[in-house]
């Protein structure tokens, strides 16, 4: 019965939107807002009021290239206008009805999008499939594009095992970075016999250079409460944890508000739906600590303690919040789940390479054409991301590494770019797959210095509770430092090699284990930089601009 | 009954009506040791800055050791616990924003104004401060300025919002 609800309030919002004429689509994001989306959104609202013609202004979440923006688009013409400026507002409504072929040639042309273009057509959105088409403050927009339907339906006509065995058949890896299978994480979970269990969702997107996950819960928040929801329902869990960087205002303003929509429609709260489930979400801020995305630090900052990671075993799944079974999944794994449960779990495997499936959320940035937001199927090359969709550098220069993983991944040179992306090709390139983070390098940018930065990135953050870790980031900063000043002596190249293996295998936590990855991955591939550091001769191929 | 036993929440440290949205904050949590860091935001968002005043009245009101509040409070940089100038200056250092140049526009702020990340002009105006990545990464090089996301901030755009604060001779 409820099931037929949620079809026809779908229905009825569909039919809603496809009557209310050409839907007029400002993006809010933050890349958007900042540029003064919210301008042009006034502006509009009040060309569009007196133009006569069948239309709705409305705000949506986040289309990818940021760098264009602030970005408007037309539905369901299906065109995009960039670096749109509140004086546009009247040539964007007179457009209302062209088509792209006629605007190109009139007055938008400078502002139009060429929605053929790489960046456009060679992404594959799962996880992103509703930012820039729902207004993320509607709930009604979500139910529109099928949102709760995989909720309702798995509880009314599925057993908790049975959404368990989607998830596991699906081969849905942890999006946070490690790559652990969620289906195996998940049954772990569910397994334990305690009463109490909870599911965390780790919004603590500390990876300098990563916004994926502020995107996700800016432009589609009730992707993440079903998400939640559904793995409750699976593992047994009773109460959930959002914990969202406290440097993320949007994020949470539409959380929140997100939230108590759910609970006013009873997709969260006591008996879920008129099922006999019951689960609730609360949000929990950070407050600035990049060791709390760890999950034993999460736990800790959800106690309301210092950060401070524990040595695991007890993995959360047995012993996690207030000493109870936990189930700690990232913002991105989560996204997946409603589609997963919704589609089944062949349609989302068919995506991929034989052992990372599915899609990859990477916030591209650096010296890169096309800043921005992308979502690529697993095993698509380093090469196709930058040089296609990221449309290659900027002012004809050469590209010269990729990062990713942020401080605990690693530089990829140009030439090893044609590697696919998936968890264990990264991994055999020094570098990990990370959350998401990915910054192109090119020719103006000493490796030295790239390690350093990160080292001293490493060396703040750095919790304070294990030596190797407090102490070693210390040192390989300082000695980091004197091969940027060209003092550094051969002697100092040895201890930092040194110094990286014993960090890398006695710290506690994920912190330290991985800070010497950076400096690893550059020594690797790029030893002459080091060594010309080394002779005296500064080995900078040209100041950073600035 | 056992309500004698049961303490009444501490008195707060002066009259200010903001003391008030700190109560309710404690309240909702059920004056848990477990909000202590949901507290604390609160307090910084109505006062602006977290003060030793504040850490013992919210460590008495949920029974947590103030050496615990302090510890927790120093922990995390979000936290400050002295009080921000007229407007604030929030320059990104992270990975995209500092391969695009954002350390120049720091140095350049700092150079200009004599102070430091975590500190404020003498007269009160400015105080500039860092973060380690604001998530607006697609604009880098970014910044926070009074609240507002600002992308590609070269050295000269910082430095002409920074003189519309603190005016042309300072």
């Amino acid at each position: 019965m409820i099931l037929e609800v949620l079809r026809q309030k779908a229905e009825d919002t569909r039919r809603e939107l496809a009557s209310a004429g050409t839907l007029i689509n400002v993006c809010k994001g933050t890349g958007c807002v900042s540029n003064g989306s919210l301008e042009v959104l006034d502006a509009l609202d009040e060309a569009a009021n007196g133009c006569g013609k069948p239309c709705k202004v409305r705000g949506t979440g986040c289309r990818g290239l940021c760098a264009a923006g602030p970005l408007v688009s037309l539905d369901p013409a299906g065109v995009m206008f960039q670096a749109v400026k509140p004086k546009d507002a009247a040539m964007i409504v007179a457009s209302m009805g062209e088509s792209p072929e006629t605007l190109a040639q009139g007055s938008a042309k400078d502002h139009l999008l060429d929605m053929n273009m790489p960046f456009f057509t060679r992404q594959h959105r799962v996880v992103l499939e509703n930012a820039g088409k729902i207004d993320p403050e509607r709930l009604e927009d979500y139910i529109a594009q099928d949102g709760y339907l995989a909720l309702v339906t798995a509880l009314t006509e599925q057993t908790p095992q049975e959404v368990l065995e989607v998830v596991t058949a699906s081969g849905l890896r942890g999006r946070g970075g490690a790559g652990y299978p969620t289906g195996l994480k998940w049954s772990t979970v569910a397994k334990a016999s305690d009463r109490i269990k909870y599911v965390i969702c780790n919004g603590d997107e500390g990876d300098p250079g990563a916004f994926m996950d502020r995107s996700v819960m800016e432009d589609d928040p009730h992707r993440i409460i079903e998400g939640m929801t559904l793995a409750a329902y699976a593992v047994g869990a009773t109460a959930g944890y959002i914990y969202v960087r406290a440097e993320y205002p949007q994020a949470i303003a539409r959380l929140r508000k997100a939230l108590k929509q759910a609970q006013q429609a009873h997709f969260l709260g006591d008996k879920i739906c008129g099922t006999s489930f019951s689960f609730n979400i609360e949000l929990r801020l950070g407050a600035g600590a990049f060791v709390c995305g760890e999950e034993t630090a999460l736990i800790a900052s959800i106690e309301g303690g210092r950060g401070n990671p524990r040595p695991r075993p007890p993995y959360p799944a047995a012993q996690g919040l207030w000493g109870h079974p936990t189930l700690i999944n990232n913002v991105e794994s989560l996204s997946n789940i409603a589609p997963i449960v919704r589609n089944g779990a062949e349609w989302f495997s068919q995506v991929g390479t034989e052992k990372s499936k599915g899609t990859k959320v990477f916030a591209l940035a650096g010296r890169v054409n096309h800043t921005g937001l992308v979502e690529v199927p697993m095993g698509i090359t380093l090469r196709e991301i930058v040089f296609e969709i990221g449309g290659g550098i900027p002012e004809g220069k050469r590209c010269k590494a990729v990062q990713t993983g942020g401080p605990s991944g690693g530089c990829i040179p140009e030439e090893k770019l044609d590697s696919p992306v998936d968890y264990e090709s990264l991994a055999a390139l020094g570098s990990i797959m990370g959350s998401g983070g990915m910054i192109v390098m090119d020719e103006t940018s000493n490796m030295v210095d790239v390690a350093k930065f990160f080292m001293e990135f490493c060396m703040t953050e750095s919790c304070g509770k294990c030596v190797p870790c407090r102490v070693g980031t210390a040192q390989m900063n300082d000695l980091l430092g004197k091969m940027v000043s060209g003092i550094a002596t051969q002697a100092d190249l040895d201890l930092l090699e040194e110094l990286c293996d014993v960090v890398k295998h006695t710290s506690l936590c994920g912190l330290g284990q991985s800070a010497p990855n950076p400096v690893l991955s550059t020594l690797h591939y790029f030893r002459e930089e080091y060594e010309a550091a080394l002779a005296g001769t500064n080995g900078k191929a040209t100041e950073i601009a600035s | 009954m056992l309500s004698h036993l049961v303490k009444q929440p501490p008195s707060p440290p002066s009259s200010d009506k903001r003391w008030k949205i700190i109560g309710a904050t404690m309240r909702r949590h059920g004056y848990e040791p477990d909000a202590l860091i949901e507290t604390l935001h609160a307090v910084q968002e109505a006062f602006g800055f977290v003060d030793v005043d504040a850490l013992r009245f919210v460590a008495a009101s949920l029974h947590v050791p103030y050496s615990r509040v302090y510890g927790v409070v120093t922990f995390y940089h979000y936290f400050t616990l002295k009080p921000q100038g007229e407007h604030t200056c929030v320059l990104c250092t992270g990975t995209a924003c500092y391969i695009k140049g954002g350390s120049a526009t720091l140095a350049a702020v700092e150079h200009k104004y004599g102070i430091r990340p975590g500190d404020t002009t003498k007269d009160g105006k400015l105080s500039l401060l860092t973060a380690r990545c604001i998530g607006s990464c697609g604009l880098a090089p970014a910044g926070v300025f009074d609240g507002e996301v600002v992308g590609k901030v070269t050295s000269d755009e910082a430095m002409r919002r920074i003189r519309e604060w603190v005016g042309h001779d300072t």
